[in-house]
């Protein structure tokens, strides 16, 4: 059986992955930040609205995103031709275009803990922070982060595990071509298509067992985080 | 507004709509009063309009029951809530002026804000919590008033550990230090005896007491327990559906008859004096007072102490000639200042002018009838019990 160690291809398709995961946690923690406060304190009109947009890549299909990001983006889309006009080339089928893909899909995955954290530290520490001299920035980093620990490690680790596990966009926008956006779930895929389960077997059997223990970890990880609270 | 006075003048309102957003969320907890408000609100909308000026010194008491508009109140003095018009000013230093678009935020404000419930950061330290004001603001001599601070609190002992390891009591002295820390100019207290069991409630309000007596940082306290009015408040001011009903020094405004403001159980006055004698043979000592000389049960207290006295209305009663054929050992001199119609229109509430001060009397109108009492009379109130306030 010469199925492990990995041959090459797979090595590729695994970095890949990882390099996408981590890309896509890092930037959504970021991005997703913002949002997520907003939703959690505004009393705006738009807040639902706003709110169900970012709900939508949970519930549409991969495919339906990727389809309209490829338009989108590709070169007669309006994204695609302003990128082009600037000279920085098309994203359908590169790494980063696959990076965009993910960032859009795993939004609320990371949006939706970090909400649910600030609103339940709620206004008053904030409050609190404020009548202590603390300006509202300030009051952020040093009170509703650390407080908003649970949620962030919760953001991470579902907005980790669930990029890994995504296919649909990627093969919408970002084909599959090794060593550029063969990804995992596009490897398993091909193996399955040329018959090769040995291959497909050892793949996938990883992924729940990653997937797995990914979950546990994240359980663990938050109760420790609450235990340091209390 | 001088320079040694508190000047808040506050219109704002609400209407439901507001108020529902505000307390929908899970976590924004006002507290109690903030939902009670709601249900003003649900009736009709709450507003709040108050013009207020306390001296810039003692223990300022808001005192109301819930939905009153206290907490509201304080809120907007610490620029928490934004009033549709203000004019803030503490000891001339201008906070919010409508007028002018002045509307200093929270953290620009030299506040100190004690908050109903425990309200210290669950991820730092007794420390931490402490310093975490000064890191930001810190007053020239922040270290040596973060020490006053707690030794003043008594929680040197307490720095090392976590919120969470401490009691109710523990956690609100910690709070009240962390906020004394910076030298506010006005040190704000959101009834912070409210998620204290009633056993360590004495505790506290003996610290805030020693706060009281030994910085000149003016306190707006905010409680609608009368005990804490008795025993706390130099002026005290007795909000009532979003209005001020009465503002002025405790012993005045407990007096007054056109606004009685009954503690609890009943008016009566609220009397300040100094022991001066004890009886060592009947276990009674004398408290020497601007109403004159009243006996009581002797306490343990020190000649010299300074106490607070109640005399409720009800428990005087009047001569025309000093009695000495009574039990009754408390008589003074006084005159009759008002006769005013009381809850029932059998009794009346009596208005005494004592020495420099005030005690209220109440009687049936068929006494006042009998003795022919009328203002300006010359007359002795008989005093049958005389409560200290502990």
């Amino acid at each position: 059986m010469n199925a492990f160690p990995l041959p090459e291809e797979t090595l590729g398709a695994l970095t890949l992955t990882l390099k996408l995961a981590g890309l896509t946690t890092l930037l959504l923690l970021v991005i997703a930040t913002p949002l997520a406060w907003w939703l959690a304190r505004t009393a705006s009109r738009w807040r639902a609205a706003i709110g169900a947009l970012v709900t939508l890549p949970l519930v549409l299909p991969p495919t339906v995103i990727g389809f309209y990001l490829l338009v989108l983006l590709g070169p007669s889309g309006p994204i695609g031709q302003v990128m082009q006009r600037l000279g920085l080339g098309l994203l359908p089928f590169t790494f980063a275009g696959l990076l965009v893909g993910s960032l859009i899909y795993s939004l609320p995955f990371a949006v939706q803990p970090l909400q649910s954290a600030f609103r339940s530290i709620g206004q008053r520490p904030m409050e609190v922070a404020a009548t202590l001299r603390a300006r509202p920035i300030d009051a952020f980093f040093s009170v509703a982060l650390p407080l908003a620990l649970p949620g962030y490690i919760g953001a991470a680790v579902l907005t980790f595990a669930h990029t890994i596990g995504e296919f649909g966009i990627v093969l919408m926008i970002g084909g599959n071509i090794p060593g550029r956006t063969r990804v995992l779930s596009t490897e398993i895929y091909g193996h399955v298509e040329a018959m090769d389960y040995v291959q497909a077997h050892w793949l996938a059997g990883g992924m729940v067992v990653f997937a797995f223990l990914v979950l546990l970890a994240m359980t663990r990880l938050q109760r420790d985080a609450h235990q340091v609270m209390q | 507004m001088t320079e040694s006075s508190i000047g808040v003048r506050l219109r704002l309102t609400r209407g439901t709509r507001r108020l529902k957003r505000e307390t929908g969320r899970p976590d924004t907890d006002h507290g109690a009063e903030q939902r009670a408000d709601q249900g003003v609100a649900a009736a009709s909308e709450f507003s709040l309009d108050v013009n207020l000026a306390v001296p810039a010194n003692g223990i300022t008491v808001l005192f109301g029951a819930s939905g009153a508009g206290k907490t509201t109140l304080l809120r907007c003095v610490a620029g928490l809530e934004r009033a549709d018009d203000a004019l803030i000013t503490v000891g001339g230093a201008i906070w919010d002026d409508s007028a002018c678009g002045i509307h200093l935020p929270t953290w620009q404000r030299s506040i100190g804000y004690v908050f109903q419930e425990a309200s210290l950061f669950p991820h730092l330290s007794v420390t931490g919590n402490l310093r975490y004001g000064l890191k930001r603001a810190g007053p020239a001599q922040g270290e040596a008033s973060l020490r006053t601070a707690i030794e003043l609190l008594g929680i040197g002992h307490l720095l090392h550990r976590m919120p969470a390891q401490l009691s109710g009591g523990e956690r609100q002295r910690v709070a009240i230090a962390r906020s004394l820390a910076l030298r506010p100019r006005l040190l704000l207290l959101d009834e912070p005896l409210a998620a204290i069991d009633l056993a360590r409630r004495e505790e506290i309000l003996h610290w805030i007491e020693a706060l009281r007596d030994q910085l000149s940082i003016p306190m707006l306290y905010v409680t609608h327990a009368a005990a804490e009015v008795a025993r706390l408040a130099d002026t005290l001011v007795v909000l009532e559906r979003g209005r001020a009903r009465a503002c002025g020094p405790v012993g005045d405004v407990l007096a007054s008859v056109e606004v009685p403001i009954s503690l609890g159980e009943d008016v009566g006055a609220l009397i300040e004096g100094i022991v001066a004698e004890r009886d060592e043979l009947w276990h009674l000592i004398a408290v020497d007072c601007a109403q004159g000389r009243l006996w009581l049960q002797d306490s343990q207290l020190g000649l010299g102490d300074r106490v607070r006295l109640r005399v409720l209305a009800r428990d005087v009663s009047i001569t025309l000639q000093h009695a000495t054929d009574t039990s009754i050992q408390n008589h003074l001199h006084c005159v009759v200042e008002s006769i005013n119609p009381d809850k029932h229109p059998a009794q009346a509430l009596i208005s005494l002018r004592c020495g420099d001060a005030t005690l209220l009397a109440r009687l049936t109108q068929r006494a006042i009838a009998a003795l022919g009492l009328h203002p300006g009379q010359a007359v002795w109130a008989q005093v049958k019990s005389v409560a200290l306030v502990k």
